[in-house]
């Protein structure tokens, strides 16, 4: 074993990683599919969702962030885990008002393909039904803060890849927001359609106007194949 | 918005050198100015501050102190904490609120005060209590509400007998609050290299204070492992746990203790600059600390050449927060002293590796520098003889609630918690509450069991509830003030806080069935499993505690039914009814 690489174990099995990589770099490499939500592979990752908590060693980890070391005994597809992450999806579901049916994002998004991947029937929790108004104010593209889930890729997106900071959080706990740089709204920041931060939302919280029904419901992204499926088929 | 006011903004921005990494004490100079942010405040100082506004936005709407809104010349602040309402706090807000002719989070409308609300603010000892005018005012009752308020229109809130903020010391042990001489512990630190002192603290086996119990001399050595051409040593002043007052007593009568230990750590990881992060509420002290430091850097105990040392230079600042529980967190602690918003980092990097500025970082609590000071002066076989095998020295225990002698106590490490309840004058106790809300409740069963890392740690904070307290009660008010406090950066915490609530209300209102305690159970253990920071890895103790310790509370008021709704019919057509002056005719389903 030379030390440029070194070996983790994923559910007993064994898989080669890289100094400086994290679990879930090293699982998806391996064709191991962990869950996540705000992660995406054009950015630096956020450990804001938590879905991609795995036992590092017996010890809850965000396997988006946390290093791959050698002889890491990790805990990825267990009945406890899936549990809570399905849980934890269907948080992410009250926190908002997400009315899938109607979404025009249906079938490509990655909340939806998620919770039905773990299984998600319905939610059991109650409804937290907060208000939110649309901002319709650019010419190109909306955001539609009832299906946000506060992942922060359009921030990172906007810094690390943009080179703007058109997005920000604002507010604490419950009441944090995403909030644009901007006195009112969306229109009046220099965002335009090709930014990296109008492509990345996992839900339909950032839309790109006037491509809603390209691809037909049934044809979508996720209609065909499980969330997930494009790593395990590595 | 009015030039001259611009012109402040600017000469404030100025005075920071314009840099992002202060903006927390640009805000705090502006609030001092103007009162309130206004969105046209907010792009005045983001062009100031050569920052996007969004990031402007960003930290202001985190904090706490930082009002929106125009809010009244003068303001009271009624600390809602548990202990504040266990002694009569929400009669002292009632009579506030109709002395004031307004209610809790609203301004006077010849706009003289504003009323609100703070978490704990470290008077528990003397509850309930205020900061009126930034300037704390303990033991208030009903009657007094009217003196506060003619005495905050004279500007006169300091002669009020309420705002000599008592030290309620009870009990002073060899460790903190035995007489030093200033500079002995440098004396001493001074005649070793900084490897020998990191030993001597790490053979003393001091571990941290703040609660965790991480050993600080393993802190000092990992953080002095890492190169750097700096280093910082952050002292933890935001002590926000509620019911947690000891380093408020430290502060204010052992400031020298502190910036002596301060100091030592600075010699021991090679740091230029120590960083004092005091909480928002406890501001009002930071005249005299400020003083202090004055004192030391003429005393050359600061400064360059500290005494007389060739090339040891250190010097320490203060930095205020701006209410926010979280920058408790050490990581969230660094970021909000940075400037940012108090969300905690993700780990590693810890801070020893890349801490304030990305650059090697030692957060110590309070007491804990105060501690590492005394090691050094008296050696550490002399610290690690006091305590257990696993808990030397002493430690400071803030006591509220239901008890003759309410204050602070040092006591050592290892005293049970059956004689320490005798200590403080505690009768007919049914639970307490150690570590705060994110710590333990504990039932007699327990009291035989030792305050230490091995068995019940505490930051500080230890809550006495007598037979007459409905517990429960207050551990939904626990609940209340995580939900409040989560900072909302991870799932699980920013969600589930608001959810362990919900469902805890229905328990507690008589419909919850053994299915929701068990859903309720549930959903904490994922809220702790799943959350990225202590705070959310804690903030279910309330619930899950409190379960373990009285099971029978839960037994009495749940519900023998299969299934009962979150809907209530009665509930809801209430308001209707009450409007229509009728009871609502309802018709048989039909069949």
């Amino acid at each position: 074993m030379s030390k440029d690489t070194l070996t983790i174990t994923i559910d007993g099995k064994k898989i080669p990683a890289t100094p400086g990589q994290t679990i879930m770099q090293a699982a998806d490499a391996a064709g191991v599919y962990i869950p996540r939500l705000c992660w995406h592979k054009d950015l630096p990752a956020g450990g804001n969702c938590r879905v991609c908590t795995v036992k590092v060693n017996g010890r809850p980890q965000a396997s988006c962030v946390f290093p791959a070391e050698e002889g890491q005994i990790i805990d990825n597809d267990t009945p406890d885990l899936k549990d809570f992450r399905c849980r934890l999806v269907e948080m992410h579901f009250v926190e908002g008002n997400h009315y899938c049916p109607s979404c025009e994002v249906s079938g490509e998004c990655e909340l939806q393909a998620t919770a039905y991947r773990l299984g998600m029937i319905t939610p059991t929790l109650p409804y937290m039904r907060p208000k939110h108004t649309v901002d319709a104010s650019h010419p190109d593209v909306y955001i539609d803060r009832d299906r946000c889930i506060l992942c922060g890729r359009c921030i990172r997106a906007s810094q690390e890849v943009d080179g703007k900071s058109v997005f920000g959080f604002v507010g604490r706990g419950a009441k944090k927001k995403i909030a644009v740089n901007a006195e009112h709204n969306l229109g009046e920041t220099d965002m335009t359609k090709a930014d990296k931060a109008a492509e990345v939302c996992p839900t339909g919280a950032i839309v790109i106007k006037r491509q809603g029904y390209r691809i037909p419901y049934g044809q979508r992204k996720y209609d065909k194949k499980p969330i997930g499926s494009d790593i395990e088929q590595k | 918005m009015a030039g001259d006011q611009v012109k402040t903004i600017r000469s404030i921005a100025e005075k920071y050198d314009k840099d992002p990494a202060r903006l927390m004490d640009v805000l705090l100079d502006i609030k001092e100015e103007l009162g309130y942010f206004s969105e046209e405040t907010i792009g005045v100082i983001a062009e100031a501050m050569n920052m996007p506004r969004v990031k402007v936005r960003d930290t202001l709407s985190f904090y706490a102190f930082f009002p929106r809104k125009k809010t009244g010349k003068h303001e009271v602040l009624v600390s809602k904490s548990v202990v504040e309402w266990m002694n009569g706090g929400a009669d002292v807000v009632k009579a506030f609120e109709k002395e004031l002719g307004v209610s809790c989070g609203e301004t006077t409308s010849d706009r003289l005060f504003s009323l609100g609300y703070a978490e704990c603010i470290g008077m528990s000892d003397q509850a309930p209590s205020a900061i009126v005018d930034g300037v704390p005012v303990g033991n208030l009752t009903p009657k007094d509400v009217k003196k506060v308020i003619d005495a905050a229109k004279k500007d006169a809130v300091s002669d009020l007998p309420g705002a000599k903020v008592a030290a309620n010391l009870k009990k002073e042990g060899p460790v903190i609050f035995a007489p030093m001489e200033n500079g002995a512990a440098l004396d001493a630190t001074l005649k070793m290299s900084p490897d020998e002192v990191i030993k001597t603290i790490d053979k003393s086996g001091l571990r941290g204070r703040g609660g965790a119990g991480f050993p600080t001399g393993r802190k000092w050595i990992f953080c002095r492992m890492n190169k750097s051409d700096t280093r910082y040593v952050v002292c933890n002043a935001d002590e926000g746990e509620p019911g947690t007052f000891k380093d408020r007593v430290i502060l204010r009568e052992k400031p020298d203790l502190l910036f002596e230990g301060m100091t030592v750590a600075g010699y021991a990881l090679g740091a230029a600059e120590g960083i004092l992060y005091l909480r928002g509420e406890y501001a009002y002290m930071k005249p005299a600390l400020e003083k202090a430091l004055e004192e030391r850097r003429k005393n050359n105990l600061l400064g360059a050449d500290i005494k007389g040392k060739k090339g040891f230079n250190f010097d320490i600042r203060i930095q205020l927060g701006a209410g926010a529980y979280v920058c408790g967190e050490e990581s969230a602690l660094l970021e909000s002293a940075e400037g940012k918003r108090g969300a905690p980092r993700e780990r590693p990097p810890f801070p020893v590796e890349k801490g304030y500025m990305d650059k090697p970082t030692s957060v110590n609590n309070v007491e804990t520098l105060c501690a590492a000071a005394r090691v050094m002066e008296k050696g550490a076989d002399w610290f690690s003889a006091i305590g257990t095998k696993d808990s030397t020295g002493t430690k400071l225990i803030s006591v509220s609630g239901d008890c003759k002698e309410p204050g602070v106590y040092e006591i050592d490490y290892g005293t049970t918690i059956a004689d320490f309840l005798k200590l403080c004058g505690a009768k007919k106790t049914k639970a307490v509450q150690i570590g705060g809300p994110s710590g333990r409740l504990l039932a007699p069963k327990d009291f035989g069991a030792r305050i230490s890392f091995e068995e019940y740690p505490t930051g500080g904070s230890f809550i006495v509830f007598d037979e007459s307290r409905d517990v429960l009660k207050y551990m939904h008010q626990f609940m209340e003030f995580f939900t409040e406090e989560s900072c909302g950066w991870c799932a699980p915490c920013r969600i589930g806080t608001s959810l362990l609530l919900v469902e805890f209300e229905k328990i507690l209102d008589g419909r919850g069935t053994q299915a929701d305690l068990d859903n309720l159970k549930h959903l904490g253990e994922l809220v702790k499993t799943m959350s990225r920071c202590g705070l959310g890895q804690t903030a279910a103790n309330p619930i899950l505690t409190s379960m373990e310790s009285f099971p029978e509370l839960y037994k009495a008021i749940l519900r023998p039914d299969e299934y009962i709704g979150r809907f209530e019919f009665d509930k809801a057509v209430k308001a209707g009814e009450e409007m229509a002056g009728r009871k609502s005719e309802l018709e048989e389903a039909h069949s």
